[in-house]
């Protein structure tokens, strides 16, 4: 028994190290560096304790509140819209057909192109002079093209369906999974006592299917949080910081200003935010079980 | 026969939408210039390698790939030979605290990015890691192990335990016996995992930004991101580097896309 545990330590530890150094140590070490006035431009100021100032600069920092509200509606847009899609996808996986190796395969491409190359892709498509949109909107009148990436709304919603874009097949994933899941003799029970497709949908795979959906949901937000390489490629968090969404904002007072302290406050925001997410979720994903609803 | 045309309807509208617009970008890169500019657009390209050819010469292409494959290929080789001795431990012993740590394992994959950034660039600084290979790769093998130990743990979990008993009976230790009896089992449980973590470490944009200005050491989706062009942006080669980033990817997925799937959902759904 004893020597169980130690063989297991002695397993685990590697692993340990590297997650101690580069995520345990550094989380822990943003925290305490939002508590601390540091510029790293401005090396003389050296590291100074400030208590809370770094934060309540943030509530008073009109571009970081509006980061957060950019942040909020990118998920607020995205999320459901994913999941929209992705359990449309996931329900014709499901189905017996001849090509659907074939389809779920293609489904996984947008899944496996790399965000940054998505990027340029879609940066591309809305581009304001040879831009599939714009041709598709105007024709051949190019005097009347736009560019919507250099508008403080579309630039947002071109980054919202690259993303949806680029996501949704994980959220398809994951739901088909749920689907899969699912007994098939609770549907031959359903049309034995003369269930409609809707009915079955709607008593059967939907509450069903609510765990998968609450972990596509959960992954998917906590993903959106950190979203940064579409902003970065597209748009640079503009125009006008329309789409500095808070992961950008984090990385730029960082690393592009050097103001270590304000930066670390960002991050631990963000940090808390989706630990705010990740447990409501939970806690969600925990009274469906509770409930009964998984076989 | 109503319901089949409905989802050949359905197939094709969601081929059309999953496939379209990288096809857009791959056709992109094979025309010459003048049919990139055209409009209306030229949809078919006159497969002109002009593009590829420019990639390569007048923006080092070929050396931002090497760059990708040392770094994602080292993450993906250390993450799983460090990542299975855990899962081991983990699907074997089952004790309380190794469940516990699958748990922290979740929570820190959790991290936005962001969060860790600063004092993981401050660590690689100290240790004169930044702008080398080695950096980028200790990050991403941290960033990849939790992944990595959940997909893992649940491939070992269904080697018998009885095979293994019996090769400690002839005398195996538990090293050996992971090494010789568990790994060749769970053989297809590690290939997904490596390619997993593989495909992640390819694409991985934000640490190899940060961790590699120089860009002699640049992996491709920061040359991609940060290709030079002030007022006309270089379309065509934007286009054919993006091709060239994506197509070992697109072939090792549909070649191996049974184990994905079942990897990503083995990540997802267990949590």
């Amino acid at each position: 028994m004893k020597n169980s545990q130690r063989l297991a330590l002695f397993f685990l530890l590697p692993s340990f190290f590297f997650v101690a150094l580069f995520s345990i140590f550094p989380i822990v070490e943003s925290f305490r560096l939002s508590f601390y006035r540091m510029i790293l431009t401005l090396p003389w100021l050296g590291q100074r304790m400030v208590g809370w100032e770094n934060y309540r600069d943030l509530l008073t920092d009109p571009v970081a509140l509006a980061s957060i509200r950019t942040t909020v509606i990118f998920i607020a847009v995205t999320i459901p819209l994913e999941l929209l899609f992705g359990l449309g996808i996931a329900l014709v996986l499901n189905e017996m057909f001849r090509g659907r190796g074939l389809l779920r395969a293609v489904v996984l491409i947008p899944w496996a192109i790399p965000t940054v190359v998505a990027s340029q892709m879609w940066r591309f498509i809305f581009n304001d002079r040879y831009g599939l949109v714009n041709f598709a909107l105007f024709g051949a009148d190019t005097s009347s093209y736009l560019a919507p990436l250099a508008h403080p709304y579309f630039a947002l919603a071109a980054i919202i369906i690259a993303e949806i874009w680029k996501t949704t097949p994980f959220a398809a994933l994951i739901i088909l999974a749920g689907l899969q899941s699912i007994p098939d003799d609770l549907y031959e029970a359903a049309s034995v006592d003369g269930a409609t497709p809707w009915q079955k949908f709607r008593h059967v795979t939907l509450p069903l299917l609510t765990p998968a959906l609450l972990l596509a949901l959960l992954f998917r937000t906590i993903d959106a949080l950190r979203v940064f390489d579409l902003v970065f490629v597209m748009t640079q968090g503009g125009p006008a910081d329309a789409t500095n969404v808070l992961q950008f904002y984090g990385y730029k007072k960082t690393f592009a200003e050097g103001m270590i302290g304000y930066g670390s406050a960002i991050a631990v925001t963000v940090f808390f935010m989706s630990l705010v997410l990740a447990l409501a979720y939970l806690r969600a994903f925990k009274t469906t079980r509770l409930q009964g609803q998984t076989p | 026969m109503k319901r089949s045309v409905a989802l050949s309807f359905y197939s094709i509208g969601i081929a059309l939408y999953c496939l379209v617009p990288f096809l857009w970008f791959v056709l992109t890169s094979l025309k010459s210039s003048a049919e990139l500019t055209a409009i209306p657009p030229e949809l078919i390209p006159s497969f002109h390698w002009g593009f590829y050819q420019s990639a390569l010469q007048n923006y080092g292409l070929l050396h931002y790939v090497v760059n990708s494959a040392i770094v994602a290929g080292a993450t993906a080789l250390i993450t799983v030979a460090i990542g299975s001795l855990a899962a081991y431990a983990i699907a074997r012993f089952q004790l309380t605290w190794t469940n516990f740590y699958l748990l922290l394992l979740l929570v820190v994959s959790m991290f936005p990015q962001i969060a860790i950034a600063g004092p993981v660039w401050t660590i690689l600084d100290r240790l004169q890691w930044l702008n080398t290979y080695q950096g980028l790769v200790a990050a991403y093998i941290a960033l990849s192990l939790p992944l990595a130990i959940w997909i893992l743990a649940t491939f070992f979990a269904e080697v018998p335990r009885e095979i293994e008993e019996a090769a400690l009976i002839d005398g195996c230790s538990r090293l050996q016996a992971l090494y010789k009896v568990v790994l060749p089992l769970a053989a297809p449980g590690i290939l997904t995992a490596g390619l997993l973590v593989f495909i992640h470490a390819w694409n991985e944009f934000f640490f190899a930004l940060i961790i590699m200005t120089d860009p002699t050491v640049q992996t491709l989706p920061v040359g991609i991101a940060l290709f030079p062009g002030e007022y006309t942006m270089p379309w065509g080669e934007i286009a054919a580097a993006s091709t060239i980033a994506t197509i070992p990817l697109v072939v090792l997925t549909l070649i191996f896309q049974r184990g994905i799937v079942r990897g990503l959902s083995a990540g997802a759904v267990k949590g």
